[in-house]
């Protein structure tokens, strides 16, 4: 393993996010440019910073060290602080729980620098220093030799502060305090305080984000559906717990199978409304799992609900809609695994008056349904379809529906016509089926039976031949 | 396996079982239907199908019961209806299959619909149903002498118990209630007058 860095770019410039041990032995340090990194180390591997990433790898490792504390709390884009107040014993003392952590952390490939001290501000400077125990009760003579740097305050603090020969925390300790209040500021002040211990600064833990995800490890790699349905019947048990105990119903799920041979199978689904009943949702696993290419076995499976809404505690028993809800919703569930559940959808009301949009069409496990509202004007027809070409036959009086045409290679004479409704494009859209213009539409009943909507459009122009169109038909 | 006797109304579609209906006026008898069931309605439609149903057009408080489904392939239209059917809180499934459907296929149709307790209708083209249907209706719109008649002819050609019929109807399209209209009398030659 050679020199690595992490290069990260702000407008024009690229500097030194990250290096490892190698790198900064090798004379590098984080924030220089990195041209003079590629000059000082000619064989340094770089690779663009990803901050996005780094932010969720450290939110993740966040959750992994309240393993230590339930309060911990990120500090700054790579730090994490951890209130550890009466927790040192059940790991054997402060010096072993550092240990272990250092050594879990070294394990997984994190280089880290931990510190364990009386304040906030004192346990932030000696991380970034040197690291370790500041044992209880040593006040200022602990950090008294760490880096002004490690105060938390601005850089051009920090340079005042050398100009006039103080570089270390120690050196600012004796000094009165209100010519330095006078000449670099209040926050100061405040930071030395918090680092002393003079002033309080509690640790607000992030919001803890709800994570409803198992996994299994098996001792022996299975192959058989049966032995997969079973595994997953116990993690959906476990995961129908902790979803009940949050009050949250999932709404779509993931199963990761990863192989002996490394590679990792991913089957999702969706639910057609928020659910936690194991049965129904292994229901829905079955045709995937039974579709999956084992390899030559499965050795960890894991069960994500990564998409979860809430679901307060529902009253069941003789309630008849409720069944037949569930029972629809598992029928959504289903069909929307197979078809996709932009297939499965419901009409709801529209406000336009263009037909094709008077009404919605949505996907059915994202919307409920709607009463249509009363209904005004003139009929609409039953089903509507895209205008189609009717050919005029004869007996065409300007402004009236023509007496003979023939449509879909039919022949219809017209016994009686209601119309016209004139219904206009919506100028705001930009409809390329309503660009011939507005629209006169009639209800045309034939001698041969069929009631269909034609309409006409006056205003396309002349050399077109085609005028009368049908788009629907009516009960 | 005990059957439902069959109905007194000859338009109830006797329950749990799959009918077929064919012509012109198929939609409007599926949608009489619909409005006379009282529970979740499944139209299952193929995506291509150039059609779509109009919340407006559509009977009184249908609109708000009905879920389209529109799967991609046959196949999968068939299994679509195949589990509609077999789903308990669904009243009434309307499938519109593109080939003719095979005498396995319907009778699964009919045994999905006889443990869902459910009834299927399928829209066909002419000629293209199946011999395990319960029914086979022939659905035509009529023309009517007067303005306010909307009229349809309704011919019952199968019926595996019961009898076939013939009805001209009047039906608006919007509610539950229909008016069965007497075909007109065609005299051979002109009324002696006394």
């Amino acid at each position: 393993m050679g020199p690595f860095a992490l290069i990260h770019r702000s407008g024009n410039k690229e500097h030194v996010h990250c290096l490892n041990v190698i790198a900064e032995t090798g004379g590098l340090h984080r924030g220089m440019a990195a041209a003079d990194a590629r000059a000082i180390c000619p064989d340094l591997v770089t690779r663009p910073a990803d901050l996005g990433r780094e932010a969720v790898a450290l939110v993740s490792l966040r959750r992994w060290v309240t393993r230590y504390s339930p309060l911990v709390a990120r500090d700054g884009s790579d730090g994490l602080i951890a209130d550890i107040t009466g927790v040192p014993h059940l790991f054997g003392g402060e010096q072993d729980l550092l240990d272990d952590l250092a050594a879990r952390l070294n394990r997984v490939g994190l280089t880290c620098s931990i510190a364990i001290a009386d304040t906030r501000g004192a346990a932030y400077a000696v991380a970034r220093h040197a690291g370790g125990i500041i044992p209880e009760g040593v006040g200022g003579a602990g950090i008294a030799g760490v880096p002004l740097v490690g105060l938390r305050i601005g850089s051009d603090v920090v340079d005042g502060l050398a100009r006039m020969g103080l570089h270390k925390i120690g050196d600012l300790i004796p000094l009165p305090r209100a010519p330095l209040a006078r000449r670099f500021g209040q926050p100061l002040l405040m930071r030395l305080d918090q680092a002393l211990g003079f002033q309080s600064e509690p640790i607000a833990p992030d919001k803890e984000i709800e994570h409803f995800g198992v996994r299994m490890t098996l001792p022996e790699p299975i192959g058989l559906e049966a032995d997969v349905m079973s595994g997953l019947s116990r993690l959906l048990g476990r995961l129908c717990a902790n979803l009940a105990h949050a009050h949250r119903g999932a709404r779509r799920l993931r199963l990761e199978l990863h192989r002996v041979d490394q590679e990792t199978v991913t089957l999702d689904i969706g639910l057609a409304r928020p659910m936690r009943d194991p049965g129904r949702i292994a229901g829905l696993f079955k045709k995937g799992v039974s579709e999956i290419d084992a390899g030559f076995g499965i050795e960890v499976m894991r069960l994500v609900a990564y998409v979860t809404e809430p679901l307060a505690p529902e009253q069941i028993g003789r309630d008849t809609d409720v069944a037949q809800d569930a029972a629809l919703a598992d029928l959504f569930s289903r069909v929307g695994n197979r078809l996709g559940f932009d297939r499965v959808l419901r009409l709801l009301p529209g406000h336009s008056k263009i037909p094709e949009r008077s009404h919605i069409i949505a996907p059915a496990a994202y919307s409920a349904a709607e009463p249509a509202p009363s209904q005004r004007g003139p009929r609409r027809p039953i089903i509507l379809f895209a205008p189609e070409p009717v050919t005029v036959r004869g007996g065409a009086q300007p402004g009236h529906p023509p007496a003979r045409f023939s449509w879909r290679r039919m022949t219809f004479t017209v016994l009686r016509a209601d119309g016209p409704e004139r219904i206009t494009p919506e100028w705001w859209f930009d409809d390329p089926a309503w660009r011939t213009g507005l629209r006169d539409y009639w209800r045309v009943e034939t001698r041969e039976g069929p009631r269909l909507w034609l309409f006409h459009t006056p205003q396309s122009s002349a050399w077109t031949a085609q005028h009368w169109f049908a788009q629907g038909e009516f009960a | 396996m005990r059957f439902d006797p069959p109905p007194s109304d000859p338009f109830i579609l006797s329950p749990r079982r799959v009918h077929e209906v064919e012509g012109h006026g198929r939609y409007v008898f599926a949608l009489f239907q619909a409005v006379r069931s009282g529970g979740a309605i499944i139209w299952v439609m193929p995506s291509y199908a150039p059609h779509t149903p109009t919340l407006r057009g559509l009977p009184d408080g249908v609109g708000v019961r009905l879920c389209i489904m529109r799967p991609k392939s046959e196949e999968d239209l068939l299994w679509t209806v195949e589990e509609a059917l077999r789903t308990k809180g669904v009243s009434l499934v309307i499938a519109e299959p593109d080939k003719p459907l095979s005498l396995l296929a319907g009778r699964r149709l009919q045994l999905a619909a006889e443990a869902g307790r459910t009834t299927g209708l399928m829209l066909l083209k002419l000629g293209q149903g199946s011999n395990a249907a319960e029914t086979r209706w022939l659905c035509r719109p009529a023309a009517a002498q007067q303005r306010d008649l909307t009229l349809h002819e309704w011919i019952l050609n199968k019926n595996k118990r019961g009898t076939f019929g013939n009805w001209t109807v009047d039906w608006n399209g919007k509610t539950r209630s229909l008016h069965l209209v007497s075909a007109a009398g065609q005299r051979c030659g002109a009324a002696e007058t006394p």
